[in-house]
């Protein structure tokens, strides 16, 4: 191959920001729902009802035993024979975030909760709050401003592997790259311009966390 | 809307022998990229307890480069982009003279990758050990290495055992990445049997039970090793 040159970078720019949008709008679908599922899912994964436990320890163990990209092919395939119509690439990749991202925020929002001492839940219920409202009010608050940075991490992680859905073609900012550079045979230039932006991106992100981070430490 | 099952197409020739190549390309991929990631991540996570200069430097350099990129990202970079900046002779042996350059490439990627979050560990888990141990062990007369060989790394080591064998089922599910440059794994092989006879239940639940399988054994055996090398009276904390 000749020298490099990165004018194929500049001339596909807009291309790639498009891509990038749609990494960042997935990223974000699945970041909140997975932060709001993942919540309900640690409270059910901490009831009193041994069943409820069950089924949602059973829920974490399995979506954390099997790769990503296996979930991405999973509702890539099932979603458009569940809805009984063709859907684009996206829907699929979002339920399949969104569920994988659940497992994990829940074992996080979980170890967050029961590090927090026993007698704030059983103070809440002896002033007359219901378990639900004591969880509510009184235990996720302080739970949430202790995990944030756990929390942020793994989103940060999350973003990284939005680039997977490369596997089914959905136009993120992975697959553009990849269609520039095999559409211009300039596999090298356009590869390291994706990592380079990755890791501005996740490296400028960590830092925020860890500085982020300072603020909330006790 | 039907659908015809057919679960029988599991266990039927090539399919079920394209299962059995896919499972062990994975656990062949794991083990041999878990080398490369347990060896040097311990050399980096020591490094980078290190009270300062290039090495330690360099280590936690390499730490954050490899975080945060994406792995398959990373999986490109060795796979497409390496042959083409190393010497021309050295890239065509990359690309042609090696047996499996994409098994090669995936095994150096990941051990890389995983190398990264090894470090860490080990970094946490000798930053764990209480300071006094190591003040006592200069203190009647242990060298540096010494004490790094006697006191801090036996004692690391066994703290982040946990954290540790969840890298390991982690770098099992990480193997799915490398479908991407051409390894026929798991997956790989799961999505060849769907667009061979579209029967795609079958052929991804046929996958996922063999991940299933690849955890609950990986469960069973790290938990052994978990109660073997805990440190009694040692408060072992959540990792996840």
């Amino acid at each position: 191959m000749g020298p490099l040159d990165f004018n194929v970078v500049i001339r596909n720019l807009p291309y790639l920001w498009e891509g990038l949008q749609s990494s960042f709008l997935l990223a974000a679908i699945a970041i909140c729902g997975g932060i709001l599922f993942g919540a309900i899912l640690a409270v059910l994964r901490l009831s009193s009802i041994k069943p409820v436990a069950l089924a949602a320890l059973g829920y974490v163990n399995f979506f954390r035993s099997v790769p990503l990209i296996l979930i991405i092919f999973w509702f890539y395939f099932l979603v458009p024979l569940l809805l009984g119509r063709a859907t684009g690439p996206f829907l699929s990749a979002a339920i399949a975030f969104t569920m994988f991202e659940t497992a994990y925020y829940c074992e996080i929002i979980r170890a967050g909760v029961q590090s927090l001492p026993k007698g704030q839940i059983n103070a809440g219920i002896a002033s007359g709050l219901s378990r639900i409202q004591a969880m509510r009010y009184i235990v996720m608050p302080q739970a949430f401003r202790n995990m944030t940075p756990i929390l942020l991490t793994q989103s940060i992680i999350l973003f990284q592997d939005t680039s997977l859905v490369y596997v089914v073609s959905l136009r993120d900012f992975m697959t553009s790259a990849s269609t520039v550079a095999n559409q211009e045979l300039r596999l090298v230039e356009i590869y390291i311009f994706v990592a380079v932006v990755y890791f501005t991106i996740c490296f400028v992100a960590s830092r925020f966390v860890n500085t982020f981070s300072y603020g909330f430490s006790r | 809307m039907s659908y015809r099952w057919n679960w029988s197409i599991l266990f039927t020739e090539p399919y079920f022998g394209w299962l059995l190549n896919g499972f062990k390309t994975t656990v062949m991929l794991a083990l041999s990229s878990w080398a490369i990631a347990l060896a040097l991540g311990s050399l980096l996570g020591v490094a980078r307890t290190l009270p300062g200069g290039p090495l330690r430097w360099f280590a936690t350099s390499y730490v954050e480069l490899f975080r945060n990129v994406p792995v398959l990202v990373q999986m490109f970079l060795w796979f497409f982009v390496l042959p083409e900046l190393v010497p021309v002779g050295i890239g065509n042996w990359l690309k042609r003279g090696l047996a499996y350059p994409e098994f090669f490439s995936a095994m150096l990627c990941l051990g890389l990758y995983t190398a990264s979050r090894v470090a860490e560990q080990v970094r946490s888990g000798i930053m764990s050990v209480p300071r006094g141990l190591s003040a006592a062990a200069r203190a009647s007369g242990l060298t540096p290495a010494q004490t790094y060989r006697y006191i801090l790394l036996p004692i690391g080591f066994r703290i982040i055992v946990p954290p540790l064998t969840s890298e390991f089922l982690g770098i099992f599910k990480n193997t799915s990445i490398a479908l991407t440059i051409g390894v026929l794994e798991i997956t790989a092989t799961s999505r060849q049997i769907e667009s061979y006879t579209f029967q795609g239940y079958e052929a991804f639940t046929a996958a996922t039970v063999l991940y299933l399988t690849i955890a609950l054994i990986l469960l069973f055996l790290t938990r052994r090793l978990e109660s073997r090398t805990r440190i009694p009276g040692w408060i072992s904390r959540d990792s996840t």
